[in-house]
């Protein structure tokens, strides 16, 4: 899995509360069994004039000229909640996102940006909205910064500092793949196992 | 010490905790579907990893299949047939139970788990679904997971998840004629915004809990992720034990008093500490209906679209948005809106007690004219219920289409759709921007609001049509 320790780059404000997976990756641009391929079907309901076409919409914030590149996202309230389709996080990564700065998450959601490497990161309200009235001055030259090794974000000449659990901060500077990590603990996991098939037999 | 009931269920299957402050949870079911099951079952295999225990693991055939009577592999959507095929054979090579298309079992997955007896209280499911909360009904810890974690169960048997906080929600009173756990869980989420779980397991109680029934509950904790909650539970109780005996998967005999014995332990100690608690007066609870894009848009019926910036509202620019989608303008009586389709389906709303209180409603009348109206029962033995019951003949008598069981037109996946801003009443669980279709505007619902709805034409409240 990718690694996330620093990183700089371009931050697009769409500063909605509840922007839920369906309008960030609507199932219909869901074509394959794959993690793949998800990258233009990215906010495609807001992103492209019509349902069919591709032809861009030049009002969404990333399909301004001065976003292009764009690396980090600043959301609203609740962002990524609704369903629990992982392609939200593929799509985003695909397109190029690294991070996403808002006031909350969906759990579900969260969980799966930790797993591919792309940081959810938690800022009040406020601090997003004159974030982003700094970056929208100049977007191209007001770049945001994030360390997540310090835990620190910066932009408009100030340090935000931000709470992150210690598990996903680890998997994410680490690039660590949970699976195989877990994997590690396989006696403990076969001793429960084994002690719960004595205890709950019913169940196996 | 005492515990709250999620407490006992975390700890039950509670591994070790790790050092970064996560906790190693043992998984007792994983549930797949093909929408999101093919990809995690594919990776995996990609990944040359296998599965820990293929017969703890179950898969439906849902999300993208068609409901017309006469399907098959292929879809309306386009590529659909690759996800079926797709699953068919992973489910196969893995050694996992499928419930396949002509399978007289298949169904919502949330709607088959708790028909099948496969969920039973205390235990651990988790599924690659947002709704799996709904499963928290029958007293299990269930919640909705991502692929990547799919694939993480699937192999370890296990997750490594944060230990939510415990919040409790009691519904006191008793709820009203033509009131449901529909309209209790849409109010809840008006009141405390769609967010107002986040971060927490919710337990669902007191006494307008404790008198609906199993489907009822699984209607209410169906939306507790609807309300950001990591998921909802309910403590098991007679009806619980009820509701399971005889169940396919169920245990027998010994087995099963042992069980139970267990289980009459599953609830929360009267001193219980929760992180938050919540109490909801249902005694002046109305049927509600949602105005807008999110299901904290949520009104009783008897009033009017709110004005983005009233009392209590904190998303003022989502609310003028969700307006300009709706086409709706503020004071506007939701009660009279004209509608152009109505939708009884999904994983919220299509158990047997559902399709019951609708066709009480529906029996002897006819739906509005130029109205589209469809039902589809939750599952194919849901159907065969209802058959049996003659509630087939009455939707189609009124007009309804009556369908063979999915997930359909609760969400758009390419295929069918209500269509352009058509305006839709629906049982389902998500009023999201193009969910039932491209710019399709839906207005969420209990059942009977729904029926009563498809018959006048317009958004109706359905205490019209019960007798006094
Ligand atoms: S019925 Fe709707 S909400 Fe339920 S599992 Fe299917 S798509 Fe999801």
């Amino acid at each position: 899995m990718d690694e996330f320790v620093r990183h700089e780059g371009i931050a697009a404000p769409l500063l909605r509360d509840n922007i839920d997976t369906d309008a960030i990756i609507p199932s219909r641009e869901m074509r394959r069994v794959s993690k793949h391929g998800l990258g233009e079907g990215l906010f495609a309901g807001w992103r492209y004039l019509s349902q069919e076409g591709r032809e861009p919409n030049p009002d969404f914030v990333l399909n301004r000229p001065a976003y292009r590149g764009a690396s980090i996202l600043l959301g609203g309230a609740n962002f990524g909640c609704g369903s629990s389709r992982e392609h939200a996080v593929w799509a985003l990564k695909e397109y190029g996102i690294r991070a996403i700065v808002a006031p909350g998450f969906g759990t579900i959601f969260a969980g799966n940006c930790v797993r591919n490497g792309l940081l959810p990161l938690v800022l009040p309200g406020e601090v997003i909205a004159a974030i982003a009235a700094w970056v929208r001055a100049a977007p191209g030259e007001n770049r945001v910064l994030i360390d997540l090794q310090a835990q620190r974000l910066e932009a408009a000449g100030q340090a935000f500092y931000f709470d992150i659990d210690a598990g996903a901060r680890r998997m994410l500077l680490q690039g660590l793949d949970a699976i195989a990590l877990t994997l590690t603990r396989g006696e403990v996991i076969d001793r429960f196992h084994r002690r719960r098939q004595e205890l709950r037999p019913w169940l196996y | 010490m005492a515990l709250t009931l999620f407490d006992k269920l975390w700890n039950e299957h509670l591994v070790e905790s790790q050092q970064d402050g996560s906790d190693l949870i043992y998984i007792d079911r994983i549930f797949l579907h093909e929408r999101t099951g093919s990809i995690a079952l594919s990776s995996l295999q990609a990944e040359g990893r296998e599965v820990f225990c293929p017969e703890q693991v179950f898969c439906c055939m849902d999300h993208i299949v068609d409901t017309f009577p006469d399907r098959s592999d292929d879809t309306t959507m386009p590529s659909g047939k690759d996800f079926i095929v797709a699953t068919r054979n992973h489910a196969h090579s893995a050694g996992i139970a499928l419930f396949d298309l002509l399978d007289p079992r298949q169904g919502i997955v949330h709607v088959v788990s708790p028909e099948q007896g496969i969920v039973q209280p205390g235990m651990s499911l988790v599924c690659p679904d947002s709704h799996t909360c709904t499963q928290g009904a029958m007293g299990a810890l269930a919640w909705g997971i991502g692929s990547s974690e799919a694939e993480h169960a699937l192999a370890t048997k296990t997750l490594r998840v944060q230990r939510p906080q415990t919040m409790r929600v009691s519904f006191e009173g008793e709820l009203a004629q033509g009131v449901s756990a529909k309209d209790m869980i849409l109010h809840l989420i008006a009141s405390h915004g769609a967010h107002g779980g986040s971060g927490y397991a919710v337990e669902f109680a007191g006494a307008a809990v404790t008198r609906l029934d199993m489907e009822a509950r699984m209607t209410l904790c169906n939306m507790a992720v609807e309300f950001s909650a990591f998921t909802g539970v309910i403590a098991p109780d007679a009806k619980t034990l009820d509701f399971l005996r005889g169940r396919p998967y169920a245990p027998v005999g010994e087995r099963w008093e042992q069980a139970a014995a267990y289980w009459r332990t599953l609830r929360s100690d009267p001193d219980a500490q929760f992180d938050r608690e919540l109490v909801v007066d249902c005694s002046a609870l109305q049927p509600q209906v949602t105005w807008g894009t999110s299901p904290q848009h949520t009104v009783a019926i008897t009033a009017a679209v709110p004005a983005p910036d009233a009392p209590g509202a904190t998303d003022r620019a989502g609310r003028e948005r969700a307006l300009a989608y709706m086409g709706l303008e503020v004071g506007l009586p939701l009660r009279g809106l004209a509608i152009d389709a109505a939708f009884i389906g999904s994983c919220t709303n299509s158990r047997i007690s559902d399709l019951r209180v609708a066709a009480a409603v529906l029996r002897g009348r006819r739906i509005a004219p130029g109205l589209r109206a469809i039902c589809v029962p939750g599952s194919m033995q849901v159907k065969a219920q209802a058959e049996a019951e003659g509630l087939d003949r009455i939707f189609t008598a009124a007009g309804f289409e009556w369908r063979a069981s999915g997930c359909s037109m609760c969400f758009y996946a390419g295929g069918e759709h209500f269509g352009y801003r058509q305006r839709v009443i629906s049982t389902t669980n998500r009023n999201f921007e193009s969910r039932q279709g491209p710019e399709t505007r839906t207005h969420l619902a209990s059942p009977v609001t729904v029926a009563a709805s498809a018959i006048r034409g317009c958004i109706t409240d359905p205490r019209e049509f019960l007798e006094s």
